[in-house]
């Protein structure tokens, strides 16, 4: 027994020893990538940059916790670039001193500068529309935010989580747009509005109207491109036919819009690997796979937008700031709960 | 044999005192609660207003789905896991031997991915209602569907099939070593096999009952996955829009500290009300019971009983899985990267499970040869980390873990003057402290449970015949509750390569396990290009399943 215990032991630590052996240290021409992207949809884009510029790149996905694991790191922290897929996480990150304000002619003069932070914090590197599907069969071609929430959608509509960052960041825009209490009536109506409980991800919106659960449905833009092409199987692609993708907007704005962005880290030990790769994501052939890749709305004005999206019109991306939605970030999420919208 | 002059124990009061056990006991508690006592100083930085609102708008529902929730779970998982436990026990039938490991199978697969797996199959455009509306001569779905599993009773009856084998696992071992004595008295004195089952196997099998559901039920009450998914709202959704969108973190903290208590008195309930209770027989050598051979009609239905979870649990997801991967492998082929993720995932999960056994084991044993306020105490810190929410605690852990870097990092550095990167962090020792916080609960739950059934007078006998603590430890509880500790180390095995959010926020660079990559693809919405790497997780916790069910045989 005392010496399978000691085997035991022995195996153990060189097992421990064997993965401590991989500590990364810090190595010229490479650079650290902390995103909340999902790996499949940024892959191809670190590909490409390495590729042409020889620099490797080291991801790790973080769903949430982005800044927590920033925070704990601290001035040894090996991150050089953050990316959200959430405007609301990159003004977080900023707020908590987690960036540092970078000066590139090549960043300010594609982005517009509503999609950057003015001290040079952040950068939008692509948008989406939160969308509308519609039921082809549907004789229904523009229609509103504010009119989700209209009594003749009643049982017709489905959505994902109300506390979804999606949904919290398009109930902050409204809140922007009409202030809290017009906002409340809204999603209570919208509420009342669904056929099923507010779950599931966005491309079940499409999948649960070719199934006749409900007629329309909100959802991301970019769904719509991946689910065409047929990325994810003939079957999607059948579920896409059911559809129609509408752009919704305010009814004094334009569409609702996310950002993917991206901030140098505030310790980047590879900071001018770190621009480079941000210059690099809004250059114009990387904004050209961002939108044949994963079917978003580039921010890079030379780079032109999907067919399989561009179908569906040009987006207007809505007259309120991104900023100003994301403060009413947190009303938004605690007004989902208020009127129980996920319940 | 020893005479009581040459008892090394009058040499060596530290010994009698056990004060190797109990630090060692002690140490690891701490260790397992740093990442509780880190969110208990997170929720002191205060949250002002989050109260009001969550006693307002919240806890009413949320509260009210839980409890449905944990309560159905908990009734499904008691039910299937014991009877189908009893049946490959007590009785003999076609099949028995395959059903005794073939019940663990729905173990290896994730409830989120059954959650995925079953909209797909029941969803009114999937393969089932399509033919249901073919057969009855319906077109279109507006005219016919099914009840959408997108609710309660779906999350219930889903979350009881994959969650099970956690009462069967332990319940099996208890009847297998436990129960042949008192079954043969009580048939002996003229009781039936049934009421056998319920006089007396059922009550013996109360404290590996309980922990076998209460395993199932924390595993209920953290998953965020598959109830988020169809649309059940519990607790732990709020936990995360607090930090998430309102950037609340202390608060988060707070609600899942106030669920941790009461998760916490409910086990502490659940002891006091057996706590006059013993179930370790007289010192004998436990035997196991002959099975009862079932012929005819008899046979058929113990079959079918068993049959039924495997089915629903395990054969269909899992076909589902090989359609959605075949399909996946001949449209894009196998990616590189799956062979490196394996790897990660099973070295991180093997050094995770021998860590939790090892420390399961001292925390088990210090209770038992020092039974007493502080190795009870210890036994019972380290099972807290299972109780809170994955991505919760993963946080709680983050803050200790990055200051130990730290001050290590700068350490080095002066002494070097070389920028030596994270150690804890950046190498995966991270995620082994996470996963070893996480699942000790399951190892020091199990190992216990196996104790249990040791009567003590073995200890008393063995301790008079000259045996220090230890050489009892050695000489009597290891050989004895083998079978329990296999057990334990399956179930924290499994449940690490399943781990998600810890893994999630605490690897390394780079660091890509299955349960990442599928995660991954999931969260793009694209979960049938992750069908692979949700079909390796379930063959690689068949794996030991396999092992294990050999090790339960040699032993019969």
């Amino acid at each position: 027994m005392a010496m399978e215990s000691t085997k035991f032991t022995g195996i153990m630590l060189s097992s421990t020893l064997a993965l401590l052996a991989g500590t990364q240290g810090v190595l010229a021409e490479e650079l650290n990538l902390y995103t909340t992207r999902e790996p499949g949809l940024i892959q191809p884009l670190i590909d490409a940059f390495t590729q042409s510029t020889g620099v490797t790149v080291n991801t790790i996905f973080l769903q949430d916790g982005i800044a927590e694991r920033v925070i704990a790191e601290g001035d040894k922290s090996p991150a050089d670039v953050l990316m959200t897929v959430d405007a609301g996480v990159l003004v977080d990150l900023v707020e908590k001193g987690l960036t540092q304000s970078i000066e590139s002619e090549a960043l300010t003069s594609v982005i517009p500068a509503t999609l950057r932070d003015d001290e040079g914090h952040w950068f939008a590197l692509s948008m989406r529309a939160r969308a509308v599907y519609a039921a082809t069969d549907l004789d229904l071609t523009e229609i509103t935010y504010e009119q989700l929430a209209d009594p003749e959608w009643k049982g017709r509509v489905c959505i994902r989580s109300g506390l979804h960052p999606y949904n919290v960041a398009l109930t902050g825009s409204f809140i922007a747009h009409h202030g809290e209490e017009a906002a409340k009536e809204w999603l209570t109506g919208l509420k009342a509005n669904l056929a099923r409980p507010a779950a599931g991800g966005d491309r079940d919106v499409a999948r649960d109207i070719m199934g006749d659960l409900c007629d329309i449905g909100v959802a991301n833009s970019y769904y719509v491109g991946l689910m065409r092409s047929g990325a994810g199987g003939p079957e999607q692609e059948e579920w896409a036919k059911g559809i129609r993708m509408i752009l919704p907007t305010f009814e004094n704005g334009g569409t609702q819009v996310n950002i993917t962005g991206a901030a140098v880290a505030r310790h980047a030990p590879n900071k001018d690997q770190a621009v480079r790769f941000l210059e690099y994501l809004v250059s114009d052939e990387a904004q050209a796979i961002y939108a044949q890749a994963n079917f978003e709305y580039p921010v890079n004005a030379n780079a032109t937008v999907d067919p399989l999206i561009a179908e569906y019109g040009a987006l207007t991306p809505d007259t309120i700031d991104i900023v100003e939605g994301v403060k009413f970030r947190a009303a938004a999420s605690q007004m989902a709960e208020q009127v129980g919208f996920d319940n | 044999m020893k005479t009581a002059e040459t008892n090394p124990m009058n040499f060596m009061p530290w010994r009698r005192s056990g004060a190797g056990w109990r630090l060692g006991a002690v140490l690891i508690a701490v260790l397992v609660c740093l990442p509780v006592v880190s969110l208990v100083l997170i929720a002191f930085q205060g949250s002002a207003g989050l109260w009001p609102h969550m006693l307002a708008n919240v806890l009413p529902t949320a509260l009210k789905n839980t409890i449905i929730l944990l309560a159905g779970v908990g009734i499904l998982v008691t039910l299937i896991g014991t009877t189908t436990a009893w049946m490959v026990t007590a009785y003999d039938f076609p099949g028995r031997r395959i059903f005794e490991w073939a019940l663990l199978l729905p173990l290896a697969v994730p409830t989120y991915i059954i959650a995925y797996a079953y909209l797909d199959i029941l969803h009114p455009v999937g393969a089932v209602q399509g033919a249901l509306r073919g057969l009855l001569g319906y077109s279109s779905p507006r005219e016919f569907r099914l009840p959408d599993i997108r609710s309660m009773w779906g999350c219930i009856i889903l979350l009881g099939l994959v969650l099970y084998p956690y009462v069967y696992l332990t319940t099996r071992a208890m009847f297998l070593t436990q129960a042949a004595n008192l079954v043969e008295v009580s048939r002996t004195l003229g009781a039936r096999r049934q009421s056998v089952f319920r006089q007396v196997a059922f009550p013996l099998a109360r404290p590996a009952i309980a922990v076998g559901t209460s395993l199932a039920l924390m595993e209920t009450l953290n998953d965020i996955g598959a109830s988020q998914f169809l649309g059940v709202r519990t607790l732990t959704p709020s936990i995360y829009s607090a930090w998430v969108n309102r950037s609340d973190l202390p608060g988060a903290a707070q609600i899942a500290l106030a669920m941790l208590v009461i998760v916490v008195l409910l086990v502490l309930f659940e002891r006091h009300a057996r706590r006059n209770q013993r179930y370790a027989t007289a010192a004998q050598r436990p035997r196991v019971m002959s099975p009862a051979r079932l012929s005819g009609w008899r046979a058929a239905s113990a079959f079918s009983l068993c049959l039924f979870p495997i089915t629903l649990g395990f054969i269909v997801p899992a076909i589902h899985l090989c359609r959605e991967a075949w399909k996946r492998i001949s449209f894009a082929g196998i990616s590189p990267r799956i062979w490196t993720e394996i790897v990660n995932t099973v070295a991180v999960s093997a050094i995770a499970t021998l860590l939790v056994l090892l420390c399961g084991l001292v925390l088990a044993n210090a209770a038992r040869s020092y039974p007493g306020r502080l190795t009870s105490l210890a036994a019972r810190a380290s099972t807290l980390g299972y109780a809170v929410p994955g991505t919760v605690l993963a946080i709680g852990l983050l803050y200790p873990v990055g200051l130990f870097d730290r001050f290590w990092a700068s350490g080095v550095e002066r002494l070097t003057g070389n920028a030596p990167g994270l150690l804890l962090l950046g190498s995966g020792a991270a995620l082994v402290l996470a996963y070893s916080s996480r699942f000790m609960a399951i190892s020091t739950g199990g190992i216990e449970a196996g104790f249990s059934r040791i009567p003590p007078s073995l200890d008393h006998a063995a301790r008079m015949l000259g045996r220090t603590s230890t050489g009892v430890f050695r000489s009597v509880h290891l050989p004895l509750s083998k079978t329990a500790i296999a057990s334990a180390g399956l179930l924290v095995f499994v449940d690490c390569m399943k781990e998600l959010p810890a893994t999630l926020l605490l690897r390394p660079l780079n660091f890509e396990t299955l349960a990442t990559h599928l995660y991954g693809e999931a969260a793009r919405g694209t979960y049938e290009e992750a069908a692979i790497a949700a079909l390796l997780i379930v063959l690689i916790g068949i794996l030991p399943v396999v092992v294990l069910s050999r090790l339960g045989r040699v032993k019969a």
